[in-house]
């Protein structure tokens, strides 16, 4: 059975492209066969961060406005086998994006794949709510901020009303939350919120939490999946959350900060 | 099983083409205290800012009795600027002849003195509103929410009371008739008896609403007791104020 996620949040600037790659590239990993699309039309960033910019011909705009097949515009990923990208058009806009084209290539990619992970663009315009529209499930990506988490709750309550299960009437999107950019020694000085803060606000279940981890942004501008590292704290977080998502259970970790040994205090005296 | 008793009469040749009929409706009315006080319009402006889709398109009647004594102004100008606001201004109450006569020759019906009594006004008979809450006003159920209610959601019930067994969260608005009651955080706007009924209240698990409101009386989070917040409270309209106190 197919399952269409939607990784949205509302706010930009929050993580969303980078997780939604993190997630499909480890979804793939674990032998799923998996296709990422990318919503932002005119922004298109999806592709930068896969590190398959240099490979795209046709888009999801050509597949939904111009007759192009799906599978020439699908970009297959060189490292992870079952790994897919549907990049999207730097020169459209989001008004390119029509419900019965979404819905037309969405239901094809159902066809053949085990997820498909829809990116969406922040805010709560159409590209948006395209994204969103046809998801049996959402990841919610949220910083550990005050307005990053009311935007994520504004999105949570726009995927309760506007979504084709909602307007159906169909049982509700299953909701997770995916807090990224939690930096343990900010949290400990209260400059940042716990955890359990954001979770008494947006009240859904966490999917995982991501620690702040340096090596992130630099897979990001070497477009490639922060999974594929391994040596990265968030992209072990990363994977443990994609455990979760096919229904594991993995305990969360790199949300208490490290216990205070005295090589730690050595190392970071010297560094 | 009974039936209701009907009375039978001979078929129509064909339906009326309309129905006259007697109905209640509950409106806003504005209370002239000073009206040439310039600062009249922009407060009523911020007023309304507060709960615009609540304000929008709503039907308000004048009520001039504090100032039924004085000379009436220019009714016309005043209806035109309460419809720039977004009022439907429908008719004036509590006016002396003058005012009616301006009312009349302003467009807006003159009705007879009736809602919320005014201080001091004679044309009130006591009687009719001793006789007024005995009369249960018709009330649903109401209706019982159970999902959270999450930020920029509205949720309405023109008849009786809301139930929200969820978090409420900020930026979500309430709005009901009767009371509204929060088993759980009230982080958004509350707005109870918006229909006007003073005797409505909020009742809520934990206070931290951005907003709350009782027959458009309201009170921001701002003016709120700091020693009330993130408690267990009821808020109750006392004479134009609100009141909050805790819940055992």
């Amino acid at each position: 059975m197919s399952q269409v996620i939607v990784v949205t949040s509302g706010k930009g600037g929050v993580g969303k492209t980078t997780s939604a790659a993190a997630i499909a590239a480890g979804l793939a990993m674990k032998g799923k066969k998996v296709c990422v699309i990318d919503f932002d039309v005119g922004l298109r960033n999806l592709d930068l961060i896969m590190g398959v910019e240099r490979r795209v011909v046709f888009d999801f705009i050509n597949v939904i406005n111009d007759g192009i097949r799906l599978n020439q515009a699908l970009i297959k990923d060189k490292r992870v086998e079952g790994l897919y990208i549907l990049p999207t058009s730097q020169t459209r806009d989001k008004d390119a994006l029509s419900r019965e084209g979404v819905e037309r290539v969405i239901e094809e990619l159902r066809q053949d794949f085990d997820y498909v992970i829809c990116d969406s663009p922040a805010g709560i315009e159409k590209g948006a709510y395209m994204a969103l529209y046809f998801a049996d499930e959402a990841i919610v990506v949220t910083n550990p901020e005050v307005s990053s988490v009311r935007d994520s709750d504004r999105i949570l309550g726009i995927l309760n009303s506007k979504s084709r299960r909602a307007e159906k009437g169909e049982p509700p999107m299953k909701q997770h939350l995916l807090l990224t950019r939690y930096d343990l020694d900010r949290v400990a000085r209260g400059e940042m919120l716990k955890l359990e803060d954001v979770l008494e606000i947006l009240a859904i279940p966490v999917l995982g939490v991501i620690p702040q981890d340096d090596l992130v942004l630099q897979c990001s501008n070497l477009g490639m999946p922060v999974v594929l590292e391994p040596k990265s704290i968030a992209g072990q977080a990363y994977m443990d959350a994609v455990r979760r998502l096919v229904g594991e259970t993995v305990e969360l970790r790199f949300t208490t900060p490290p216990k205070k040994s005295f090589v730690n205090w050595l190392l970071r005296r010297t560094a | 099983m009974e039936r209701p008793a009907t009375v039978t009469t001979a078929p129509d040749p064909r339906p009326a083409p309309f129905q006259l009929r007697g109905s209640v409706q509950t409106l806003l009315s504005l209370r002239l205290i000073a009206p040439a006080d310039p600062d009249l319009f922009p407060l009523l402006r911020d007023k309304i800012a507060y709960n615009p889709d609540f304000y929008r398109d709503a039907p308000v009647i004048i009520d001039v009795a504090p100032v039924a004594d004085s000379a009436p102004i220019d009714l016309e100008g005043f209806a035109a600027e309460l419809r720039r606001l977004r009022l439907v201004p429908v008719g004036l109450q509590n006016g002396g002849p003058a005012w009616q006569a301006a009312a009349r020759s302003a467009g807006l019906a003159v009705l007879a003195a009736g809602g919320r009594p005014a201080t001091g006004n004679a044309s009130v008979r006591p009687e009719l509103v001793r006789g007024r809450p005995s009369v249960p006003q018709p009330r649903g159920a109401g209706l019982v929410i159970a999902e959270p209610v999450r930020g920029g959601q509205q949720v309405h019930c023109p008849n009786g009371d809301l139930t929200v067994l969820a978090p409420v969260s900020h930026g979500a608005e309430l709005v009901a008739a009767g009371h509204i009651h929060v088993y759980g955080p009230l982080r958004g706007r509350a707005f109870a008896g918006a229909n006007g009924d003073e005797r409505a209240m909020i009742f809520c698990d934990q206070l931290e609403a951005e907003l709350v409101s009782i027959a458009g009386v309201y009170l921001v989070s701002e003016d709120v007791d700091p020693r009330l917040r993130g408690r267990r409270v009821r808020v109750w309209c006392d004479s134009e104020r609100l009141s909050i106190g805790p819940v055992p």
